[in-house]
């Protein structure tokens, strides 16, 4: 191999990255943000990861990843698990079947992509939970949950571009 | 020799895609698998969930606090904006409350005479844990948030949940230094409750909307806006005489309220121990099974 421990420390840390950096989007998510009425519109900040490293580097959050990090945003919410890590697992089975249409696109249409994933993405949530508790749920909540999702996307996928460009590249 | 690696790349990369495509199948149907089984058996996961979040408290604990110092910033500087303005409206409810004081305490000079005169015995006497919300559900479909307080701080399953006007939900979950409560308005919360002066029975049920709605009224009942809604205390979950909220409108769809969860900025929490044990605790109702 080459390089020093160091470097090669260095390679495996910034190969994490995605990763970890999706786990802590998983616990910013629950922090209390203590405004008023803000608990009714957090945003799903770890879709915005498992949809823009599907698109990116889908080799850096394989699919194990995903379902580690689903898991962990069910268990951290209170849900029923297996709620998120269904949903991320379908959004990022549709980010990697269609990156290839995505490569090299404007950003505009990259966005257009979340706010489709991020909508199939709450309908499937809000189904699921209509199932599991046997009641319709008032899909407000949701609705103003993607509007906060989709309008945040942009500032979120600011940061992710920046750390895109301190990852080691892959031929 | 030359050659090996490029044929091997050959064979490996189809069977490497036709993996991960495996894979990716498995954990989806490994996701749905979870979810059936949770679905099937809501307690088959509570002890990794408590682990889990058991083992991030601390971090959790941590992180939010920051986000509580600026919170108290952004208070302090509304504090001084309106400071005028507050000082007039306290002014005028001091006056009112000197009043209502007096009053207070001649009733109270008579509810202790009345209760010598029946020899009435007192309730149970309660103990508080203080707790502070450490994470929050995020609440498009489960309202509940964690709170730093577990086991070895006293807190059992069932404990009501209270801040300082009223219940805001009851302990669900609870791990060793971290429990988890369900919030009053999320979808499985149902709480026996009268309202109003008339005491009028009902039963307060969380729909995930900011007003939980109020079923089960008797057909006769008298309901007006405004009436004061307090636990019942049936069931033995939840003391009698904890005030839940007020009722927020009446209209064809039934009888909505207004709980203290929704409008307030919950930091503190103060879990109550009246030594009840009611139908939430697991343990007795096992036993109770294994006894038949």
């Amino acid at each position: 191999m080459k390089g020093t421990v160091w470097q090669r420390l260095d390679f495996v840390a910034r190969n994490l990255a995605p990763f970890l950096v999706s786990l802590c989007l998983v616990v910013a998510s629950v922090i209390p943000l203590r405004l008023p009425h803000a608990s009714f519109i957090v945003p799903a900040l770890a879709l915005m990861a498992v949809y823009y490293w599907g698109l990116h580097r889908n080799d850096l959050l394989p699919a194990p990843a995903i379902f580690f990090i689903g898991i962990l945003q069910d268990i951290l919410s209170g849900g029923s698990i297996g709620v998120n890590a269904l949903i991320f697992l379908v959004a990022y089975g549709i980010c990697v079947s269609q990156r290839r249409f995505f490569y090299g696109k404007a950003f505009l249409v990259v966005w257009w992509g979340f706010m489709v994933v991020a909508a199939a993405a709450l309908i499937i949530e809000w189904a699921i939970n209509v199932a599991i508790t046997e009641t319709i749920i008032s899909p407000g909540p949701a609705y103003y949950k993607y509007l906060a999702t989709i309008a945040l996307y942009p500032v979120v996928a600011w940061l992710f571009a920046r750390i895109q460009r301190t990852l080691p590249v892959v031929e | 020799m030359a050659k090996r690696p490029e044929s091997f790349q050959r064979v490996a990369a189809p069977l490497r895609a036709m993996a991960q495509r495996f894979a990716f199948l498995f954990l989806l149907v490994a996701a749905g698998g979870v979810l059936l089984a949770g679905k099937a058996d809501p307690k088959i996961f509570d002890r990794t969930r408590m682990v889990v979040t058991d083992t991030l408290a601390p971090v959790l604990d941590a992180l939010s606090r920051p986000i509580a110092t600026w919170a108290a910033i952004v208070d302090e500087v509304q504090y001084l904006t309106d400071l005028r303005e507050q000082n007039t409206t306290l002014r005028a409810e001091n006056t009112r409350l000197v009043q209502w004081h007096t009053v207070a305490r001649n009733l109270a000079a008579e509810n202790e005479r009345l209760r010598g005169l029946l020899r009435f015995v007192p309730d149970q006497s309660s103990q508080f844990i203080s707790a502070r919300v450490i994470a929050d559900s995020g609440g498009t479909f489960v309202r509940s948030m964690l709170v730093n307080a577990g086991q070895r701080d006293g807190v059992r399953k069932g404990l009501p949940v209270v801040i300082g006007e009223g219940l805001i939900g009851r302990v669900v979950d609870i791990g060793d230094r971290a429990s988890r409560i369900l919030l009053i308005d999320d979808l499985n919360s149902r709480i026996p409750v009268v309202v109003g002066p008339d005491r009028e029975r009902a039963v307060l049920v969380g729909d995930n909307s900011r007003r939980p709605k109020l079923m089960y009224l008797a057909a006769n009942a008298q309901v007006r806006q405004g009436a004061r809604i307090m636990t019942s205390g049936q069931g033995g979950v939840f003391p009698p005489g904890i005030p839940v909220g007020v009722v927020a409108f009446i209209d064809a769809n039934g009888v909505r309220a207004e709980s203290f969860v929704t409008n307030s900025d919950l930091e503190y929490v103060r879990i109550i121990d009246y030594g009840l044990t009611g139908a939430l605790d697991d343990d007795r109702r096992d036993g109770i099974a294994k006894e038949f």
